[in-house]
């Protein structure tokens, strides 16, 4: 490790490494900063992204796909199944291989990664922050950047340390128990979501099939669920009904902010992607791929900034994000803070509804049109944001 | 007084806690988790939304006095 880089990045998720590698690029002096002992462990994570989304931002590794999605089972509280029309396709992801991959790419633009480096502080300089203080190894040590990006996840302590307003609401962290589960029997090419109080309050349950019989089944509760009862709890009772006969490989825990994205992306030379800032898709609770693009958008102004030797370029990442995710985040967000609450009687309403359209009409957007009906309002808005069909 | 704690052989370290706290006064690292007794001001929103229920808050004990 050098004393001195261009630019550090905190954190080796996807984010992170994405921002790294396309600054690295460029020319940039990289340097990723990960706690942990290893890149994409613990996996913390449902795993589940859209092909769409993910062919646009990296090429894909066939290593990486556990499973190949064709199918959306929506399962509501009195056990309908709403099987809407995806108009694409998805993938079961194998994190442990993506995320080393995606540092590995890091690395081969010319990044450094190094793990076991625990960051527990900025070092303030005249007009800004000149650096980091960090454990590594257990030593102490003080590196400099001249731009320091906070890619630290949930937690998002850098961007606190910079001044800027990262905690995530209550209500809007999704508190997570995960398990992998072996000799379950699943379809391979389907998703199940399952909703309702007494499962998952304010939130749902995953059921993703990873293929050779096994399974990643979690759930996600907000935090004023969580209050009552938490989100392990929810999940072992589903485990025990649904899945007697399974063996648990591993059982973690994670919370995920399904918030708008925070106000400051870019503060003096701190820059934040991924979880850190709050990219998240707040309505999937997905941000695998809206992290990476977070971080892409991040690491090529960067790049930019350094090459003109001008940090004012940084913010036009935060110009990209809002015309490009940002706005779409927004419209996402006021969706879900309509739904998540609903009762399971208006749930199963919705489910019933959703079942007597014609079969072209049950698409995602059928689906959520039904159960804003009353909210005029906010469907036309979402036909704006995402330009659907009227 | 610190009423919040920690019971670290059950913890995941999954920095859920870390998110919600808006006074920064939780430490975690890989394996290692401590809340900064000077920040913290009780408010339990950490304990609140644990997956694992691995934070507890205590509430005080009275003594015989101020009961």
């Amino acid at each position: 490790m050098k004393q001195e880089y261009d630019v550090i990045v905190v954190g080796a998720g996807p984010a992170g490494s994405t921002c790294a590698r396309y600054a690295a690029a460029q020319g940039a002096s990289v340097v990723v900063l990960e706690k942990d002992r290893d890149v994409g462990m613990p996996v913390r994570c449902g795993e589940a992204v859209s092909n769409r989304s993910l062919e646009k931002i990296v090429d894909i590794d066939p290593r990486w796909i556990a499973a190949t999605i064709r199918r959306f089972r929506l399962v509501s509280p009195s056990g309908q199944i709403v099987e809407p029309d995806l108009g694409g396709h998805g993938f079961v992801l194998e994190r442990r291989l993506f995320d080393y991959d995606l540092a590995r790419l890091a690395v081969e633009a010319g990044a450094e990664v190094h793990t076991k480096s625990y960051v527990d502080g900025l070092l303030p300089s005249e007009n800004g922050w000149q650096g980091v203080a960090l454990q590594w190894k257990g030593e102490r040590r003080e590196i400099r950047g001249r731009i320091i990006v906070g890619a630290d996840g949930v937690e998002s302590r850098v961007g606190k340390w910079a001044g800027v307003d990262t905690t995530t609401h209550m209500r809007d962290m999704e508190t997570c128990a995960q398990m992998t589960l072996s000799n379950v029997d699943l379809e391979d090419d389907a998703c199940e979501f399952y909703f309702g109080n007494d499962t998952a309050p304010m939130g749902y349950l995953w059921v993703f099939p990873k293929g050779n019989g096994m399974a990643n089944v979690g759930v996600g509760i907000s935090g004023m669920a969580s209050k009552q009862r938490a989100a392990i709890r929810y999940l072992k009772d589903f485990i025990a009904r649904r899945f007697p006969g399974a063996g648990v490989l591993t059982t973690v825990a994670g919370g995920v902010p399904c918030a708008v994205t925070v106000d400051t992306l870019v503060k003096d030379n701190i820059v934040l992607v991924g979880d850190a800032a709050h990219q998240v898709n707040p309505m999937s609770g997905g941000g695998i791929t809206s992290g990476m693009f977070g971080g892409k958008m991040a690491g090529e102004a960067i790049a930019r900034a350094l090459a003109r030797d001008d940090l004012t370029l940084l913010q036009e990442y935060p110009r990209q994000w809002e015309k490009d995710i940002g706005a779409k985040h927004r419209t996402y967000h006021r969706m879900k803070s309509a739904v998540y609450k609903f009762p399971d009687e208006t749930l199963d309403d919705i489910a019933r509804k959703v079942l007597a359209l014609s079969p072209e009409k049950r698409t995602i957007w059928g689906v959520f049109r039904t159960a804003l009906r009353h909210q005029p309002a906010l469907v036309w808005e979402m036909v704006k944001v995402f330009g659907l069909g009227r | 007084m610190l009423l919040i704690e920690i019971k670290p052989n059950t913890c995941d370290f999954c920095g859920c806690c870390v998110g919600v706290c808006p006074e920064d006064a939780i430490e975690l690292q890989e394996a290692q988790i401590s809340i900064i007794e000077e920040r913290c001001t009780n408010c339990a929103k950490c304990v609140w939304v644990c997956p694992f229920e691995v934070l507890l808050f205590n509430k005080p004990q009275k003594t015989k006095a101020e009961a």
